[in-house]
């Protein structure tokens, strides 16, 4: 019974979600909200158990007292001050519960949390990339094949498309540009996603006739 | 180690070190650089500069503040156009981090809507933008595939609330207001795969104009969509950005940014020309010494 309930409830939704597509009734309407409701519902189930997950790994690896305990620290400090404030605002001088309120969003903490730490790592790490991408770029554009040229030509010819140094040669790399855009990487693209497609429906399929059946923790 | 061998083997610290020195050299000198249109943005601007005063445009801000760089000028520029042509807007993110980005970028283009201003030969009085009558910010939840299709339902159902904690049947805008069908296009920004998902679980099943905002390097990906039809439009980076503020002759961060792409590219370039140099005429001499 513990495995033959879940084949069945996915038989049956699996079902339902693929006929309800193409029945635009009311009533297969209604149960197709009521179905995106329940989602929502198992999903905060999951954030649930993802902190309390994260939680578990970082709080064992400082009672276990582990070399990089530091980190878990950090992560674990950063964690509840974040979802303290998130929730508990000081609004005309006393401290109260104002979640979800434009009160507890303009949070002197919750707001400077956000504008001076995570905006500014964010955008720090990201920014470092020009660099990691300027020196790769530099060591692994080499024509040493056919291949490897006509990757290296089709990078020159998109990264100057633009170039406004170029004179009369930028319209035609500008034209080879929008060329390599719309033929080859066009056709390249849409080959993977239909690719992608047919596998995600054969996968699909599977779970539902319940021939995958790695979901329930078992192949 | 002969000068070719060198061309080959320059320490990353040099590359590091030629591309911050133009990058910070061309952010401290302001010169402006000629932009190029091309079509994809061309048509949004075009569809957007169409629609009439009052209709409704969901603007999906759905990237964290690492694509701010890129995606950030986009916004921008899309939401000054929007406001000038008197259209309201729903705002909405399905990134994590996004809502104090949302909130940070209507507050500025609040002021700025304030002042007078002239576009492309049009004068535009300034004037001030409400809550509630010329947009509402509907805020962040989880799961974003899911809040795509539910909002294709109802936008109540992911957001009886909006971002600032009133009812969403409260608000005089979203009188009327149900769900896709009311909304004359929707314009995604993103960063990541939450594109993918307003192309299939949005406009794959309800069917409305979607224009995407992508950053530079996951631009490529999307043409396929472009070709189909599915997407409208497609602005990629910084480059798509400024193309956007040059068409609505609003000239800002990303035509400020590009003279900073475009010499930093030149750099790039110019490194793997060297790199490629060295290795043929190394190569050369290798043969040529019978190696």
């Amino acid at each position: 019974m513990k495995r033959q309930i879940p084949l069945v409830l996915v038989l049956i939704f699996g079902l339902f979600m693929v006929i309800q597509y193409f029945i635009p009734h009311e009533s297969s309407e209604w149960i197709y909200e009521y179905l995106l409701d329940w989602i929502t519902i198992i999903g905060v189930f999951a954030l649930v158990l993802g902190i309390w997950s994260l939680f578990k790994v970082n709080y064992d690896k400082i009672s276990q007292r582990k070399p990089d305990r530091g980190y878990s620290l950090v992560l674990l400090i950063s964690l509840f001050a974040t979802m303290f404030f998130g929730f508990f605002a000081k609004v005309d001088g006393s401290w109260g519960l104002h979640f979800s309120t434009a009160d507890g969003l303009q949070s002197y903490m919750y707001r400077h949390a956000y504008e001076y730490i995570i905006r500014p790592i964010q955008s720090t790490i990201f920014s470092l990339l020009a660099f990691f991408i300027a020196s790769a770029a530099y060591r692994a554009f080499r024509a040493r094949n056919v291949l490897a040229s006509l990757l290296l030509a089709a990078a020159l010819i998109v990264m100057l498309r633009f170039n406004p140094y170029l004179g009369p040669l930028g319209d035609y790399i500008s034209e080879a540009a929008n060329w390599l855009l719309n033929v080859p990487n066009l056709a390249a693209k849409r080959a993977i996603v239909i690719g992608i497609g047919l596998g995600m429906v054969a996968t699909a399929l599977k779970v539902i006739l319940g021939i995958e059946r790695s979901y329930m923790g078992k192949g | 180690m002969t000068i070719f061998e060198k061309m080959m083997a320059i320490d990353r610290r040099w590359v590091f070190l030629l591309l911050a020195v133009v990058v910070v050299g061309t952010y401290a000198i302001s010169f402006q650089i000629p932009i190029r249109i091309n079509s994809e943005v061309r048509t949004i601007y075009e569809f957007v500069d169409k629609l009439k005063p009052g209709e409704i445009v969901y603007l999906g801000i759905d990237y964290d503040p690492s694509n701010q760089a890129e995606l950030h000028p986009m916004a921008y520029a899309v939401m000054e156009h929007c406001f000038r042509k008197n259209l309201r807007i729903i705002f909405c993110t399905l990134s994590q981090y996004g809502p104090g980005m949302v909130d940070a970028a209507i507050k500025d283009i609040t002021d700025s809507l304030k002042l007078d201003k002239t576009y492309n030969g049009i004068d535009y009085k300034g004037r001030e933008l409400v809550n509630g009558i010329d947009y509402v910010f509907l805020g962040y939840k989880p799961y974003y595939a899911l809040q795509i299709l539910a909002m294709g339902q109802n936008f109540r159902l992911p957001f009886p609330i909006d971002y600032y904690g009133q009812p969403l049947d409260s608000r005089p805008m979203m009188q009327g207001v149900v769900n896709y069908k009311q909304v004359a296009v929707v314009i995604d920004l993103s960063g990541g795969n939450i594109t993918d998902a307003w192309i299939s679980y949005g406009q794959g099943r309800f069917n409305f104009p979607l224009a995407l905002g992508t950053t530079g390097v996951m631009a490529a990906d999307y043409y396929p969509y472009l070709n189909s039809g599915q997407v409208l439009g497609l602005m990629g980076g910084l480059l798509g950005a400024a193309q956007y503020e040059k068409l609505a002759d609003n000239p800002g961060p990303a035509v400020d940014g590009m003279r900073i792409q475009v010499f930093a590219h030149l750099v790039i370039i110019a490194f793997i020309v060297l790199g490629n140099i060295g290795y043929f005429t190394a190569k050369r001499r290798r043969a040529k010494e019978g190696k």
